[in-house]
């Protein structure tokens, strides 16, 4: 081993029964380190070569069941367990309708990954930096030649030995191949400018992409999905109407349907006389009315009515609804006080239908009951 | 009267070329400025891809309602095209895949290029799904992904098959043709002189060195690819056809459609491949390399694919009448003589009648011959399929319901388009990657073997 940098001798042949015959010959000498080359494969090389029958076989066995397993396991539970969908009345395991799409990804994981792991694993490729690439040699044995090289590191190998027994076996040419000085040198620099500009660049680039995908390029036309269209929406202006505005006022002297004229206007004693709820408190009704109350009027009186605003004084509290002006009121009157509102109160017709209204008032009852009941309710 | 001896196979490349004149052959288009000719070429396929693009953005812009599709007839040339384009595809597949199993030599000249045009027709087949669904930039609905709407794909959908067929189909072809073209590459990349070149191919060669060690695998992987290829192709348009058969409509409704999508594919996949290597091996002065020989088993399988064509459609006609089922009859006698007819009779006259030709030795050894009638067999399968979507759905159960279907220029347009695409693809290929695999070739050339192989 006097040379450091001699990675292997070379040796081309121009026949390929000479060749055979030589790796034969190289075979019997012992030597372990060897590999031959070819422009093409060569029947009968591998077998002089005394390698073992490719074992890729077991690979494509084991990600061909691994992938048919897996798309079965996975079309059953997508089908079955997490999204069950009902397809004409058939029943949501059918394993016939499941055959093509295992086969497809059998097909596909078995011959994806046979590539893969030959490629990557077995050759550990890519591999550009081999010794014996961009030599001589490799120029020949690429188009019509057949070579054997046997590396320096065989326990055998001897320089002299070796191209004497390749002048022997009637070689044509011997080379001897050594390492790249520049490569054996070589250290990897991540902080080269060159590098580190191009990763700054790459992600710039793909950065600003994603940012104008994401945040403009989906609020285009076409990419919008029919966010814009050619109706009108709530608070925006048209140039249909003389006023420009996009919502339009009731006609004059018209009512609405279900919103008749509220005939108690500025009637409170009136209101509170004549009006009666015209629900029942049933499960449905009260339900109702605490929904409503919790959005509409829970803000101000509270969640049970106490007066305890949660409004922190952005707006003057009102007097707790536990009172006995409200308990002796009637419904018609707590009916028009949501109606109409009361001293700093604003109405709330237009927000909260009769029904709904209604439907306070019962739950407003509920409330005051639950801290003040009869006796009754304790027993 | 002269005999011929077919129990002797013809050598595949003639003239016994010397190893390295195959490299030289082969890389020359690589290294040579491109003729004339071929600028005129590509300025044909890339202006017919353009009218391809902007029929395609004006779709866009507009929707699908600029297609001449509506009720009753849903699935118009985009379908039509698809299914054209995907039974071209499978020609590279059975030229590299199912020959090579069935170990016919002849194929290793054809074969590179075969699988070229499959990965290019799969490519333009792939477009008109995606442009049928009318907003192609909701695609990604179709593949199953986990996604904030808890939604999954109808795994029981022949439409949901399609997409793992044909991407499945794709990304196959694409390895099958890339494993084959390493060897290739790592010999480009030690004879180019360029830098540059020299560079791209270090790439994507990935420093194979022709090693035997490798070459054992390789082979080996070659094998299995082709063995899950082979019955990989037979299953993409299977299930193209199910998208017909599992319906229920008259015409559509039947057990013979995938046999007979599948020898409808290989028949007009043939007929394309020929007429391309006719062009090619002329242009590149590789007649020794792609034979008379070869192109002569061409049309010897299209004829038999031909004839079966024609059984099929026999067939579909004599269980139309068999069944007794009267919708069906109708459907069929609408197809021979409704308003659709010169569609049918084009189709019929084009597959069926002008392929008999080819019974006859000097036709199928005629150059300017076998390439009109392969033009004719693409004619007349793409009528084919015209016949099937449209006939079916222009006349099904309700006669309320019945319409016909006019394309629009845009519709031709993309069908423009798409072959410009496919062509625009091949003229790129043949003057980048070598059109013929240059280590397949070498191993079947005579003397290149040992002759007593198994010695010692």
């Amino acid at each position: 081993m006097e040379n450091k940098t001699l990675y292997a001798v070379a040796a081309t042949f121009d026949d390929v029964n000479k060749t055979i015959d030589a790796v034969h010959k190289v075979n019997e000498t012992g030597f372990k380190e060897y590999d031959v080359h070819s422009p093409y494969p060569v029947h009968g090389l591998p077998q002089a070569m005394k390698l073992k029958p490719s074992k890729l076989g077991y690979v494509t066995l084991i990600f061909g069941f691994a992938g048919a397993i897996f798309a079965f396991l996975f079309m059953y539970w997508v089908n079955v367990i997490d999204y069950p969908l009902v397809v004409g009345g058939k029943p949501f395991y059918q394993l016939p309708a499941y055959i093509p799409v295992m086969f497809e990804v059998t097909v596909l994981s078995a011959t994806v990954f046979t590539v893969i792991w030959m490629l990557f694993i077995m050759f550990k490729f890519p591999n550009n930096t081999h010794p014996l690439l961009e030599t001589e040699y490799m120029k020949k044995v690429s188009v019509d030649r057949y070579g054997i090289s046997i590396k320096a590191t065989d326990e055998l190998f001897d320089l002299n030995r070796v191209k004497d027994l390749f002048k022997q076996l009637g070689a044509e040419e011997i080379f001897e191949i050594h390492f790249k000085t520049e490569e054996l040198e070589y250290k990897p620099k991540i902080f080269d400018k060159k590098f580190v500009s191009f990763l700054v660049l790459t992600a710039v680039i793909v950065s600003g992409i994603t940012y104008f995908v994401l945040n403009h390029l989906l609020f285009m036309s076409p990419f919008n999905w029919m966010h814009e269209q050619f109706r009108v929406d709530p608070q925006t202006t048209t140039t249909v109407f003389k006023d420009n505005f996009g919502m339009r006022m009731p006609v004059e002297g018209t009512v609405s349907r279900g919103h008749l004229p509220y005939p108690f206007k500025g009637k409170p004693v009136e209101a509170e006389k004549f009006l009666v709820n015209p629900l029942v408190p049933s499960k449905k009704v009260l339900d109702l009315g605490k929904q409503k109350y919790l959005t509409f009027c829970s803000p101000c009186h509270g969640n049970f009515g106490m007066g305890d605003s949660r409004l922190r004084g952005q707006f003057p509290n009102p007097p707790t609804l536990h009172s006995d002006r409200i308990r002796n009121m009637k419904d018609g009157g707590i009916y028009h006080i949501i109606t109409e509102g009361q001293n700093v109160m604003p109405g709330y017709a237009s927000q909260i239908s009769e029904e709904e209204r209604w439907a306070i008032v019962h739950y407003i009852r509920v409330l005051l009951r639950s801290v003040n009941p009869k006796e009754s309710d304790l027993r | 009267m002269r005999t011929i001896d077919y129990s002797i196979e013809p050598p595949v490349v003639e003239n016994n070329p010397t190893l390295s004149s195959i490299n030289e052959s082969i890389a020359k288009p690589l290294e040579t400025k491109p003729p004339r000719g071929w600028y005129i070429a590509i300025s044909i396929s890339l202006s017919m891809l353009l009218v391809g693009a902007l029929s395609l953005g004006y779709t866009f812009y507009k929707g699908v309602g600029v297609w001449g599709v509506n009720q009753p007839v849903g699935w118009g040339f985009d379908i039509v095209n698809f299914v054209f384009w995907v039974g071209i595809g499978h020609a590279g597949t059975l030229i590299s895949a199912i020959l090579f199993l069935l170990r016919q030599r002849w194929r290793t000249a054809i074969s590179r290029f075969a699988e070229a045009m499959t990965i290019f027709a799969v490519m333009c087949a792939g477009l008109f799904p995606l442009i049928h669904t009318g907003r192609p930039w909701l695609d990604g609905y179709l593949l199953p992904y986990p996604n904030q709407h808890g939604l999954w794909v109808n795994f029981t959908s022949p439409l949901l098959w399609d997409v793992f067929a044909v991407s499945t189909y794709f990304t196959v072809s694409l390895v099958f043709w890339y494993i084959g073209l390493i060897p290739d590459l790592a010999s480009l990349r030690d004879r180019t002189t360029n830098k540059f070149k020299k560079i791209i191919y270090s790439i994507f060669s990935l420093g194979w060195r022709h090693s035997n060690r490798h070459w054992q695998h390789y082979e080996m992987a070659y094998l299995i690819l082709a063995g899950f290829a082979t019955p990989l192709v037979l299953s993409v348009h299977t299930i193209v056809s199910f998208d017909f058969a599992v319906s229920i409509m008259p015409g559509w409704h039947t057990t013979i459609f995938p046999p007979y999508f599948v020898a409808g594919a290989v028949f007009s996949g043939f007929a394309m491949v020929q007429n391309v290597l006719i062009i090619i091996r002329k242009v590149f002065k590789i007649e020794h390399i792609i034979t008379l020989d070869t192109l002569e088993k061409m049309n010897k399988v299209m004829l038999a694919t031909g004839l079966m064509v024609g059984y099929a459609y026999a067939m579909e006609f004599f269980i139309a009448w068999y069944s007794g089922n009267p919708i069906e009859q109708f459907v069929f006698l609408n197809r021979a003589l409704g308003p659709y007819a010169w569609a049918y009779w084009t189709m019929v006259s084009c597959n069926v009648l002008f392929t008999q030709l080819f019974w006859f030795r000097k036709i199928r050894r005629s150059i300017p011959v076998m390439f009109v009638i392969g033009v004719l067999v693409n004619v007349g399968m793409w009528f084919e399929r015209f016949v099937i979507v449209v006939t079916s759905l222009s006349r099904d159960y309700l006669p309320s319901s019945w319409g016909m279907y006019i394309p629009t220029i845009y519709d031709i347009g993309i069908l423009i388009g798409s072959f410009g695409l496919f062509f625009t693809l091949i003229f790129l290929f043949i003057r980048t990657l070598p059109v013929v695999s240059i280590a397949e070739v070498k191993a079947v050339l005579p003397h290149s073997q040992p002759s007593h192989g198994g010695h010692h």
